[in-house]
């Protein structure tokens, strides 16, 4: 066994020097870490070298407790993953691959780097780090790192912060920040046994004024032999809050249900095309989907290869390459197989989910079974807070697109010659062809702009759900169940029908759970279809008997 | 050309081929094989995860035959795509023994597939190799089970959160089908038996691929923010991982906040997202690619030469098809035969190297010893391994925290029983 564990020991040094060669090239060390000049700063580096989360936890203390000037740029590289030890000593690897010296910052070159690996961490370690440099980084000029720090002092409750927090609270001009490091410093107040029950009343008042969910969770476990005055004035506060959020939370859902509602709508606004007023079932319809999103893999691909400083701008070069790819196959399909299909629905639908196993295994085949990643770039991550609502970025984002691509069919049928051409054909087939329309052309032109609305909501999907072959399938019946609950040939039954299932299932599922919340609202679709078979917006007159 | 004469020559091409290819069976009738069943669907939904376990079995099998074969016989492997088709799994599985013969099946991913093939296998009496951690409650003659039981993955998993890392409060998350259900049902009575109360539990299902996390994410923030350490042990599936580490990342939920642990997600399932907003979230496996022994860096190599893919990953169900597939060859050289009989009473007691470093033994109750690991997400996709067992967990088939199974034990060595009843002395519960 102890052969063993020598021998894995040595192949896991070859590998990492050869590995660490390769990526960092030239590399510089530090000097040895000795007991010579030991004090509190040196035994607490001589702790991270020990690969041992307990000491590496209990090193980052020390640090901290030790003031040392360079305690902060050691504990940002343990945080960053830069932090390097072997044979005793720390090291830091800068962006160029050169690695300073931990304790002195002056690089050196070294002939032994080949043995230095990172300090691990883990949750444990990682925490520590967030509190220390929280207390340390209050004063940071960046408004982002000044947010960090005070929700990491919020988490950690140490009153050893409390004077950097007031001296940053005292200097502070950006709310958000503001509130961040009041709710801390309240924390840490209520926290302390040894404040005077005047500060603790005033900390409750501040969270009460603060009235956020974090608040609530403060002010729900006040520390034991907390005076009767102040658990009245805690449950007055919580009492508040509690009523304020609920009306927040019913916010929220409904913020829910429209993203969720426009994300129904992206996936079925194609197939209110093809199925809405062409009449086709294409069951292909979630594939063209799928398609879209593997469009943008492909870019996102290709950037990243070749051109990384666009990876910001890479779904808006996706969006056009996407609406072609799945527009020009859609088109293909409609000339290979649908337009010899016309007026035989059963026959359309057979033939277009066979087109649907194909082009799954076709992508299967091409790029492999598995997810591919799909990037989201920095300016769609993150969450934007609007009082005690929280609205992600991404999703912020694909409502608005969705909108975007709705206004824009809309036009597109209003008022351009296709759109009206497109309009004549669904209405009236014959008597659009007596005046002159090429109605197969237009047959298969809708059917390209159906499929290529498909792809571009494929690059919005990509942003929500798995790349991978079976990405379509999971919307092909949601997309149905709008375009049908909307109204057959209608856009805006789309729209107010995505809405609609959007929110219901989003108020549902608080209550009912996300399964049985999917299965009333099918339900009560069945329903609805019952009393009202054409759904919605039902189209009135000679169209409807088209 | 004229049409006929056209037809005239591609008939003949035909003919010819057909000859050859006729001759090529000749000649492999001649030198005969010993045929290997592998039932993996290639397409379907299941697809993602299965394909994988088909290649690394054909690497194995072709490995095989490189030192040999077994008994003096070439392996040949005969695939067969299910579809991700649950009644079809057992169609195939009939189709294997009956019409290929072949003498053991590796196959079957999710449990429902492995209880449609399971009246197959016994009416039929082959052996079946199953690689992939379930939810437990079975033990079957036929059957040898080399993926992780529950008190090899779940039970673990959750002493170690309540243990490293405090967590007092605990959300259960899963997609709504047996094996979440299961798993959780004995994760809820061990968590009850440790003290944990009702309203610090909160047990949440979703449906299979589901992709709006928006509603659930936002409860386990609630749930999380009640002033008590939180952590999340999730089974949800597959593909309805992504949008939630998605979801949880966008939420702005980090590891050292509200852990998740994951007891589906490997490094397959991480190559379809961008990890830096997960590091520090957990999974348990009883492998892990980036275990640093001798044997997995050599597993890896040649898997990667396989495909021809430098970026390919493992995981910890192609690690138990490699103890399950060593088994069963030591097995049918122990036994001298490829009968599965034979092989059933043979591959007890029979051990082999894992590749974390161990050895694993195959038990009487068809379950095998593994180590448990703990690994965090890093920013490369890979885990980092945190915590590990001292020695192997052997599994065991019947959890000890349900009211139903914890008198069973399974034996088939001596008791001869998959489900016998220690108080009332009976087999058959």
């Amino acid at each position: 066994m102890a052969a063993l564990i020598l021998n894995f020991w040595a192949h896991r040094m070859i590998s990492f020097r050869n590995a660490l060669r390769a990526l960092l090239g030239p590399l510089v060390v530090v000097g040895a870490l000795s007991s010579a000049h030991a004090g509190p700063y040196d035994d607490a580096l001589i702790k991270l070298t020990t690969d041992n989360y307990a000491d590496t936890d209990a090193g980052v203390a020390a640090l901290v407790e030790s003031g040392n000037p360079r305690a902060e740029a050691i504990i940002e590289a343990l945080r960053a993953g830069t932090l390097l030890y072997g044979d005793g000593k720390l090291a830091i690897r800068g962006p160029a691959g050169v690695a300073v010296d931990a304790t002195t910052a002056t690089p050196l070159v070294a002939s032994d780097a080949g043995s230095l690996k990172p300090v691990r961490v883990n949750n444990r370690v990682r925490r520590a780090v967030e509190a220390a440099l929280g207390s340390m980084t209050l004063l940071s000029p960046d408004q982002r790192r000044r947010l960090d720090a005070a929700a990491a002092v919020l988490r950690s409750r140490d009153a050893a912060a409390l004077p950097s927090l007031d001296k940053a609270l005292a200097q502070e001009k950006v709310e958000r920040v503001k509130i961040a490091m009041l709710e801390a410093r309240a924390a840490i107040i209520l926290n302390q046994p040894d404040s005077s029950p005047g500060d603790r009343l005033a900390a409750v008042a501040t969270l009460g004024n603060l009235g956020n969910q974090n608040a609530l969770a403060l002010l729900a476990n006040l520390p034991a032999g907390a005076s009767p005055e102040l658990t009245a004035a805690a449950r007055q506060a919580s009492e508040t809050i509690a009523a304020n959020l609920a009306l927040w939370n019913a916010a929220q859902n409904v913020w829910y249900g429209i993203s969720l509602g426009s994300v129904l709508l992206l996936a079925a606004i194609g197939l209110a095309i093809t199925f809405g007023t062409m009449g086709v079932i294409n069951m292909a319809h979630g594939e063209m989907v799928m398609i879209g999103a593997y469009t943008t893999f492909m870019v996102q691909e290709v950037i990243r290869n070749h051109a990384p400083g666009l990876f910001g701008a890479s779904l808006f070069i996706a969006l056009p390459l996407a609406f072609l790819i799945a527009g020009a196959i859609g088109i293909a399909i409609e000339r290979l197989v649908i337009r010899f299909l016309y007026g035989r629905p059963l026959e359309t639908l057979l033939a277009t989910w066979g087109l649907s196993l194909i082009l799954q295994q076709g992508v299967r085949t091409m790029f492999g079974p598995s997810n591919r990643e799909v990037g989201t770039p920095e300016w769609m991550s993150g969450a934007l807070q609007l009082g005690g609502l929280s609205l992600t970025y991404n999703r912020i984002a694909i409502v608005i697109f969705a909108f975007a691509v709705f206004a824009t069919l809309l036009l597109v049928l209003r008022y351009t010659s296709l759109g009206l051409y497109m309009r004549a054909v669904t209405q009236n087939r014959r008597m659009a062809g007596s005046v002159g329309i090429r109605t197969s052309r237009i047959d298969a032109l809708a059917f390209g702009l159906g499929s290529g609305v498909a792809g571009i909501a494929g690059v919005a999907l990509s942003q929500i759900d798995n790349v991978s072959p079976n990405l379509g399938q999971s919307y092909i019946i949601d997309s149905f169940m709008v375009v049908v609950f909307g109204g057959v040939g209608n856009l805006w039954g789309t729209l107010v029908g995505a809405m609609t299932l959007g929110v219901a299932n989003k108020l549902l599922e608080p209550f009912a759970g996300a399964v049985l919340g999917k299965i009333l609202l099918l339900v009560a679709i069945i329903l609805f279809i019952q009393r009202r078979p054409r759904g919605l917006f039902a189209l009135k007159g000679r169209a409807a008997e088209a | 050309m004229s049409i006929a004469n056209w037809t005239k020559k591609s008939t003949r091409i035909l003919a010819a081929t057909l000859a050859v290819s006729a001759s090529l069976v000749g000649a492999a009738q001649a030198q005969e094989t010993i045929k290997v069943g592998v039932l993996h669907s290639l397409s379907g939904t299941m697809a993602i995860s299965e394909t994988t376990l088909k290649d690394a079995m054909l690497m194995l099998i072709e490995e095989q035959n490189k030192k040999g074969g077994v008994l003096g016989k070439k392996l040949e492997a005969v695939v067969v795509d299910p579809a991700s088709n649950w009644p079809l799994f057992a169609e195939k599985a009939r189709e294997l023994i009956s019409k290929d013969k072949v003498v053991a099946v590796f196959g079957c991913w999710t449990s429902v597939s492995r209880k449609s093939v399971l009246p197959v296998f016994k009416e039929l009496n082959s052996v079946l190799f199953y690689p992939v951690q379930y939810e437990g409650e079975e033990s079957e003659r036929n059957v040898f089970y080399t993926g992780a039981a529950p008190n090899q993955q779940a039970i673990p998993a959750v002493e170690y959160l309540a243990k490293e890392e405090k967590v007092e409060r605990w959300v259960l998350a899963g997609t709504d089908y047996v094996y979440p259900r299961t798993t959780n049902k004995i994760l809820e009575a061990f968590l009850k038996s440790k003290g944990v109360k009702s309203e610090d539990i909160m047990i949440s299902y979703t449906p299979f691929g589901h992709s709006d996390w928006q509603t659930i994410v936002a409860d386990i923030k609630k749930f999380g923010s009640a002033g008590k350490k939180t952590a999340v042990v999730s089974t949800i599936n597959g593909d309805a991982n992504v949008p939630f580490y998605k979801e949880l990342a966008n939420q702005g939920i980090k590891a050292t906040d509200i852990p998740v642990v994951a007891f589906s997600v490997g490094e397959e399932e991480l190559a379809g997202i961008d990890t830096k907003p997960l590091v520090g979230h957990l999974a348990a496996w009883n492998y892990f690619e980036s275990i640093d022994t001798p044997d997995n860096k050599a597993f890896i190599q040649k898997w990667k030469a396989f495909t021809k893919n430098d970026k390919r990953v493992t995981n910890d169900p192609m690690e138990a098809h490699v103890i399950g597939f060593n088994m069963w060859v030591k097995a049918v050289e122990k036994a001298g035969s490829t009968d599965p009989d034979k092989v059933i009473d043979a591959i007890v007691g029979v051990q082999v190297p894992n590749l974390t470093g161990g050895i694993s033994e195959m038990l009487p109750n068809h379950h095998i010893t593994k180590p448990v690991l703990i690994g965090e997400i890093k920013d490369n996709g890979q885990f980092d391994v945190v915590w590990k067992t001292e020695g192997l967990v052997p599994g065991e088939a019947w959890s000890k925290q349900l009211e139903g199974s914890k008198d069973l034990v399974a034996d088939w060595k001596t008791l001869k029983c998959g489900n016998y009843n220690t108080v009332t002395k009976k087999c058959g519960a």
